[in-house]
């Protein structure tokens, strides 16, 4: 008449499984933002660039919002907003929407920033070779300035990669989720934040690495 | 479309909670900040001598504090090392964790600001007679400081918007007493909008106040 009931089991070979599942949901969330917000970025960078006061007025103050308050908050507060005004979207889409919007201000500066590093005689004697005002942006500036602030959009990109892990305060079971759930089973943290914590290094560490060489390179 | 009552006044109420709350945020980035700089310097200085077992563990340091998400981080101090018996209490757990981020950003920056003071102001000062340490109080530092000026401030702004993460290890600091507030009304949205702009304050206030003091150190 002895039964128990065991809360806990140890780590097994489908946990690893478990934990493959959410690095990929991880990474997938990361891409999207990351894809997306970067496009919009590119375009309030050059929308920063091009409309000065106006711009400086009405755009800049809005991105510096999500750049001034934390990610969480601005996740939680997503979350629990688009209920009010009719929309209904799950934690995943939550988590998407708000990563790219901040993804989105991150990048504008950076956007401008590369822009504004081709210098001003450069564009005019683009011009002036009878480029249009797109040939210009598009042969001049996005290959020097795209080199010029590449390793800054990489720091960006790895920034919201590794800050995608905050989509699990919606109940988005990424990574650090899934590894949340599996310490409260397996009472192993240990092992298991190792895990978690390799994955993201192993990400992020060449990427960063080769960033820093590029720039080395393209700095001569 | 809004067929939602907003609530204020819960919020209101508690409004002198969250200030106090915003305090301890406040402090523990603070302290972070004072932590991570010290250790940061050492790191900085440990690395650009690249010797032996020393170097590598700074190396390590600072490759994973950069390349693991802050949250990993906090978990890690959280649960991580509970493995080995050590168990934090929520303060100690977010002030181990924004300062060993800290310190790895910041050394890579101090390293930066080191490298950029050519090495034979070093030897002039020496041949005019100063000694190693006053040539590092009055030469070296302050050239570096100058140059490192942005990176902290920027860093400060990062603590003060990674502590936010305490809610999820049960630190009431300004997000973990929102939430406490929040979960005990279901006024969530109400609550997470009011810590935002209490977020976006502190910021401001404190680019303001680092924007200031930089007028004044740097008026040559």
């Amino acid at each position: 008449m002895d039964q128990t009931i065991s809360f806990f089991s140890g780590f097994t070979i489908k946990d690893v499984w478990f934990l493959g599942e959410a690095a990929l949901r991880t990474l997938w969330t990361s891409v999207l933002s990351i894809s997306i917000g970067t496009a919009l970025g590119v375009i309030f960078g050059w929308l920063l660039h091009e409309g000065r006061i106006l711009a400086a007025l009405t755009l800049a103050p809005v991105l510096d919002i999500f750049r001034s308050v934390p990610l969480i908050i601005q996740l939680v507060l997503f979350y629990n907003f688009a209920p009010i005004v009719g929309l209904n979207l799950d934690p995943f889409w939550s988590g998407v929407v708000i990563l790219t919007i901040y993804t989105a201000a991150l990048v504008a500066n950076v956007a401008r920033g590369g822009i504004e590093a081709v210098g001003r005689p450069m564009r005019r004697a683009a011009r002036s070779l009878g480029m249009s005002y797109w040939q210009d942006m598009r042969h001049v500036v996005l290959p020097i300035g795209g080199r010029a602030v590449f390793p800054a959009w990489v720091g960006v990109a790895l920034g919201v990669m590794k800050d995608s892990a905050l989509v699990s305060v919606l109940g988005y079971v990424e990574l650090l989720k899934a590894s949340q759930i599996l310490i409260t089973r397996t009472q192993e943290p240990f092992l298991i934040l190792s895990l978690a914590g390799a994955f993201y290094f192993a990400l992020s560490f060449p990427i960063s690495r080769y960033a820093a060489k590029l720039e080395k390179r393209w700095a001569q | 479309m809004f067929d939602y009552n907003f609530h204020w006044r819960p919020v209101m109420k508690n409004l002198p909670d969250l200030l106090e709350a915003g305090l301890l945020t406040l402090q523990v980035a603070v302290l972070s900040m004072v932590i991570g700089i010290g250790i940061g310097l050492c790191l900085a200085l440990i690395r650009m001598n690249r010797n032996g077992v020393l170097y590598w563990l700074a190396t390590a340091w600072v490759e994973l504090a950069r390349n693991t998400p802050a949250l990993f981080q906090l978990f890690f101090f959280g649960f991580g090392i509970g493995a080995f018996g050590v168990h934090l209490t929520p303060f100690a757990i977010v002030l181990a964790a924004l300062s060993f981020n800290c310190a790895g950003y910041l050394a890579e920056n101090f390293r930066g600001g080191f490298q950029a003071v050519p090495e034979t102001q070093m030897r002039a000062a020496r041949s005019l007679g100063m000694t190693q340490w006053q040539t590092y109080t009055r030469i070296i530092i302050p050239q570096v400081f100058r140059i490192v000026y942005h990176p902290i401030t920027n860093q400060m702004v990062w603590a003060v918007l990674m502590s936010s993460l305490g809610m999820l290890v049960g630190f009431r600091e300004l997000s973990g007493e929102t939430q406490f507030f929040a979960s005990r009304t279901f006024r969530i949205f109400e609550y997470f909008a009011v810590t935002a702009v209490i977020y976006y304050v502190i910021v401001k206030c404190i680019l303001a106040a680092s924007r200031l003091l930089a007028m004044r150190l740097f008026r040559y």
